[in-house]
């Protein structure tokens, strides 16, 4: 039996909406070297709507499917629609994910919401968020531990 | 569609000779060694036929000194618990090298639990034990060290005989896991100056489930499976025939071979590493450039990670391995490119080229000329490269992060 779906592989070996947005309104960045996933998302809204999703991710083949999952689901919804987009739906539309990639390699929808954050507080529409750098550690993003060494450093402990 | 199988130390395909050897004890001559009736007569001797044969292939004057175990991880579980608790009279210090197999590393840290303390010798940037390190590590109850031949994922084949010296000195037990050396380069426990070794059949193209551990005559060893008086009364439980016969005959063949084996695989790999470094920029590569496995080749890619380049790679019907945490199930990075000195990103986007005799030029030129386009196209969808490039424009390329 293979280790991904056909979905995952598709999506892994014809990756939609890879790139950059210049001028982006939005940037999500999540994921760290020691855990071994990196996603930057890009969104750029227009009244209410995704009207663009780009992104660039650094990972696994289940890392760059889920991205290419994520930016299609996300593509030319509104930000209410985008903001249901999670891990387990990801998971879903992928026709399932090896269990050990589950965690690790779905960031995907963490990323975008980051993306999404990041617009609203731009644009004025969000006042505070207390951003988690990746949601299966605890660690608040920090200026000192940007890629989250000492969360996930602790996650591998206790694993 | 080319396919090109450099995943040799994974697994290895039995030679035909090998696959015949076996036969016989799959078939008519099914009986157990023990039995003293003429079904055990076949058997019986098939299992001393290989065990001279395993013997001469490491330089063993003794054949009895080769126990026969099931695989590589036995070996080395059944050298590091054996031998230190036979030895715990006289002390409960333990010394092995920071890259050790995962059946060294845990046997150690099994016995940790049990009172024993461990030190990890480290290893220098090329993934090479400095036996000086191993002097400094010694305590008055140092009673075991083990340190391996060469290290199966960045192919460094490691000082033994310097080491030896300095355990004769102390009159100290010198274990070396050479499972990735044993049948694949020259191994000769006398010029090692080794009192115990562990191997495995299946890297010299004998079957899976087959591996011996040699232990000199007069060093004390605990069985680990105990019962009966199979191995000398060291290693109880019905011998699988098939694949010992299949040891021995493959042992025989690598013995006879092993000078035309290095000779082949060298300068393939020497051509994949001079290729690879030369057509993609920011690539490392892991180990030592000369005291390295003849057919072994390892890389970092830098800004990629390496289950991805091994997933293009498959889809070109190429077949390698990667030691990236995504790629272990453990989603951990190796722990011997950290060990090395390698930072995780580094870490993340290893590739592991293992060649066999099978091999052949087109496949080295094959995989060189894929190579560069599956690189580029993660680099392309990578935010470490383009973090890496925005931070070079215009300026000069650095040699790569360190």
């Amino acid at each position: 039996m293979p280790v991904y779906s056909d979905k995952v592989m598709d999506h892994f070996m014809h990756p939609r909406n890879v790139g950059e947005i210049e001028n982006a309104d939005g940037v999500g960045e999540v994921g760290n070297p020691v855990c071994g996933d990196m996603m930057t998302f890009y969104v750029k809204v227009k009244d209410n709507r995704l009207e663009d999703v780009k992104y660039k991710t650094f990972g696994c083949g289940a890392a760059i499917a889920v991205s290419s999952m994520v930016s299609e689901m996300a593509k030319g919804a509104t930000i209410e629609e985008a903001r249901e987009i999670t891990p387990e739906s990801v998971a879903k539309m992928l026709e399932g994910l090896p269990k050990q990639k589950f965690h690790c390699s779905n960031l995907g929808a963490q990323a975008l919401n980051k993306a999404i954050d990041d617009y609203l507080l731009k644009s004025g529409k969000l006042l505070s968020n207390a951003n988690k750098c990746c949601q299966f550690c605890d660690h608040e993003e920090s200026e000192n531990d940007p890629l989250c060494t000492q969360g996930c450093s602790v996650e591998q402990k206790s694993s | 569609m080319t396919r090109v199988y450099l995943d040799y130390s994974a697994a290895s395909p039995l030679l035909p000779e090998v696959r015949e050897a076996m036969m016989p004890f799959l078939g008519m001559d099914f009986g157990n060694p023990l039995s003293l009736h003429d079904w055990g007569d076949a058997p019986r001797e098939v299992l001393e036929t290989a065990r001279q044969q395993v013997a001469a292939l490491i330089g063993v004057s003794d054949p009895e000194e080769i126990i026969f175990t099931s695989c590589g991880s036995e070996s080395n579980n059944f050298a590091i618990k054996g031998l230190a608790l036979a030895q715990q009279n006289k002390g409960k210090h333990i010394i092995i090298s920071a890259i050790e197999h995962f059946s060294v590393m845990n046997s150690a840290k099994s016995l940790e639990k049990q009172g024993f303390e461990i030190t990890q010798v480290p290893v220098d940037k090329n993934g090479r034990v400095d036996p000086e390190n191993v002097r400094k590590a010694l305590r008055s109850d140092t009673i075991l060290v083990s340190v391996m031949h060469a290290n199966g994922e960045v192919g460094t084949i490691q000082p033994l005989k310097e080491i030896s010296e300095i355990t004769k000195e102390r009159k100290l037990i010198l274990h070396t896991d050479a499972v990735a050396t044993c049948g694949v380069t020259p191994v000769d426990v006398k010029d090692l100056g080794v009192d115990a070794l562990s191997l495995a059949g299946n890297p010299f193209y004998g079957p899976k489930g087959s591996a011996a551990l040699w232990v000199r005559k007069g060093v004390r060893i605990l069985p680990m499976l105990d019962g009966g008086i199979q191995e000398g009364g060291r290693r109880a439980g019905t011998e699988d025939v098939a694949a010992i016969a299949g040891m021995g005959k493959a042992a025989e063949i690598a013995a006879r071979d092993l000078t035309a084996r290095v000779a082949h695989l060298s300068p393939l790999r020497d051509r994949l590493i001079e290729e690879i470094t030369a057509r993609i920029p920011h690539v490392v590569v892991t180990g030592d450039r000369i005291k390295r496995l003849p057919g072994h080749a390892s890389f970092c890619v830098e800004f990629i990670e390496g289950e991805a380049m091994l997933m293009l790679l498959n889809s070109q019907g190429v077949a390698v391995s990667s030691g990236s945490s995504c790629t272990s199930r453990a989603l951990k990075a190796s722990h011997v490119l950290l060990a090395m000195g390698y930072s995780h990103e580094i870490a993340q986007g290893s590739l592991l080229f293992t060649l066999g005799i099978q091999n052949k030029p087109a496949d080295i030129e094959h995989v060189i000329s894929v190579m560069p386009q599956i690189v580029n196209r993660l680099r392309e969808m990578s935010p470490v490269y383009s973090k890496f490039l925005k931070a070079n424009k215009g300026g000069q390329l650095n040699a790569g992060i360190q």
